[in-house]
């Protein structure tokens, strides 16, 4: 399905193409290459650190199923570059979500993993998307039931706007300003095989 | 998989992944039991009824933990000092149960196939939470979950379940869930407490299912056992010489534990009665897995209650 370059109403029918409509044409265009994501991960890497110059009270905490493989990416990177091991963990929102009762299906919970008190932490959540703002919303509300940050932060792959609630990346790799309807796609190579970010756009007519 | 049923009343019918689903979104609630907070919001605003016609402890407390763990509100209706202890029928209870609103019903009863006769005549989720000697799914699930994590893939494990099966609900829900997962399991036990179709020969077994008149040989080379309780009142109908003699040729002693593949654990559904069918050196020994089994069995309830009714619209109710 992803190999499609022109979504056309026979193609673009699955349930995942959640704003794909029938008979409209979709055009693909790529946002950030492989190496571009890479200058990105490694660019917030040094925000991060220049931003909370006290790593010893630093974690990295991704969302599941793509923010956790970034969180990954950004604590090699630390590492690299200050030779400090910050904590890593990752968290499952599906509980927390405001959506469970209209998306008719119950979504697969994953199990998350924080293997470090986050009392007294600055805990910088990572997620590749940044939209609406639900998603961290669920995610901020699923973290203070492991205890009380000092602070939470948020570095993001791409936020491409239309925001729901009143939430603001402290990092962002590209700001990308979209249409609602449009569809960005994250691609990184622990889960999908390759790093590419896509926006899969409605040719107009 | 897309999960489609609406209620969990025996796990015969279900397929491999269905089960493995369960045991998945499990693996995430034990994770969730194990944080600072124990609490998630997914139930929030729904009401979870249990209704417990035959006496329990542990289930109906696992159930309650399970339900306020994901933020649903709880409702006890038991059968000592309710109005089913007046004399309600059933149906009429079903009738109450529906007009309190309830989301979910979590119930068991003294006959078997009662949850079936509920499920038809209710809007909320009907949970069995073992009825009669006929089915205890969440049991059966919990005990799967328990031996996966100890033992990794059950494909080709065999399992000895021992005791009373005759009688045993949590004996036909271990072997309904632990087939479909590969597992082989041979069940031992007085030929008195075997149902007749399957002490004689294999032809009455379910498939990958035998039976074994040693306990010792049944042990030998096992990937686990699973001692099941004895009821006592059992001896006072003729179907046991003594508790003594039971113990003797049927206990689990640690003896008879080390003829198991090294390091086999033991389970037991509960309550025990140490030294009758286990020797209290087993059941609190390392290879004991049955304070494992209370805590996965809050988080294997949590799974289902979470895939019944966490994501059924929330209707407005008059």
């Amino acid at each position: 399905m992803r190999s499609h370059r022109i979504y056309t109403s026979k193609s673009a029918t699955t349930f995942n193409d959640r704003s794909c409509e029938a008979g409209k044409e979709r055009h693909t265009t790529t946002l950030l290459a492989a190496d571009e994501i890479r200058r990105a991960i490694t660019r917030i890497a040094h925000e991060i650190v220049e931003r909370d110059r006290d790593l010893s009270v630093l974690a990295i905490v991704g969302i599941r199923a793509r923010g956790d493989a970034l969180a990954a990416r950004l604590h090699t990177a630390i590492r690299a570059n200050e030779g400090v091991d910050v904590p890593l963990g990752a968290i499952d929102i599906t509980l927390y979500r405001d959506d469970l009762t209209r998306i008719g299906y119950a979504p697969v919970v994953r199990e998350s993993a924080i293997p470090f008190s986050v009392d007294g932490r600055v805990v910088v959540l990572v997620d590749d998307v940044l939209f609406t703002g639900r998603t961290i919303r669920a995610a901020m509300d699923a973290l203070v039931d492991y205890g009380r940050p000092r602070a939470i932060r948020l570095a993001v792959l791409v936020d491409r706007g239309h925001r729901e609630l009143p939430i603001r990346a402290d990092f962002v790799g590209k700001n990308v300003p979209t249409a609602a309807g449009d569809d960005v796609r994250v691609h990184l190579a622990e889960v999908d095989g390759r790093d590419e970010v896509e926006v899969v756009t409605r040719v107009p007519a | 998989m897309n999960w489609t049923r609406r209620h969990v009343l025996d796990t015969d019918d279900w397929s491999r992944d269905e089960i493995e689903a369960v045991l998945d979104q499990t693996r995430a609630m034990v994770e969730i039991l194990a944080r600072p907070i124990r609490r998630a919001p997914p139930l929030r605003g729904r009401t979870v009824i249990l209704f417990f016609a035959e006496a329990s402890t542990r289930t109906r407390v696992s159930f309650e933990l399970a339900a306020k763990a994901l933020s649903a509100d709880v409702t006890n209706i038991t059968a000592s000092g309710s109005s089913v202890e007046k004399g309600e029928s059933l149906y009429d209870t079903v009738r109450t149960l529906q007009a309190l609103g309830g989301d979910v019903v979590v119930m068991r009863h003294a006959s078997s196939g009662a949850p079936y006769f509920v499920a038809e005549r209710t809007d909320a989720a009907v949970i069995n939470a073992g009825d009669g000697w006929h089915a205890h799914p969440t049991q059966g699930l919990l005990d799967a979950y328990t031996l996966r994590d100890a033992l990794g893939d059950l494909d080709g494990k065999r399992i000895v379940v021992v005791g009373d099966v005759l009688h045993s609900r949590v004996a036909r829900s271990d072997i309904n869930t632990l087939m479909p997962l590969g597992a082989r399991v041979t069940l031992s036990g007085p030929p008195t407490l075997i149902p007749m179709a399957w002490r004689c020969g294999t032809e009455g077994l379910p498939p990958g299912v035998t039976y074994e008149s040693d306990l010792d040989k049944a042990l030998d080379g096992a990937d686990a056992v699973i001692a099941l309780r004895l009821q006592r009142e059992r001896q006072a109908s003729g179907l046991l010489p003594s508790l003594r003699e039971y113990s003797r040729v049927w206990g689990l002693s640690a003896d008879r534990v080390a003829r198991m593949r090294s390091g086999a654990p033991v389970l037991h559904p509960g309550p025990m009665n140490e030294g009758v069918e286990i020797d209290a050196a087993v059941a609190h020994g390392s290879r004991s897995l049955i304070e494992k089994q209370v805590t996965n069995g809050v988080a294997v309830r949590m799974a289902l209650l979470y895939l019944l009714a966490a994501t059924a619209p929330l209707e407005e109710r008059a």
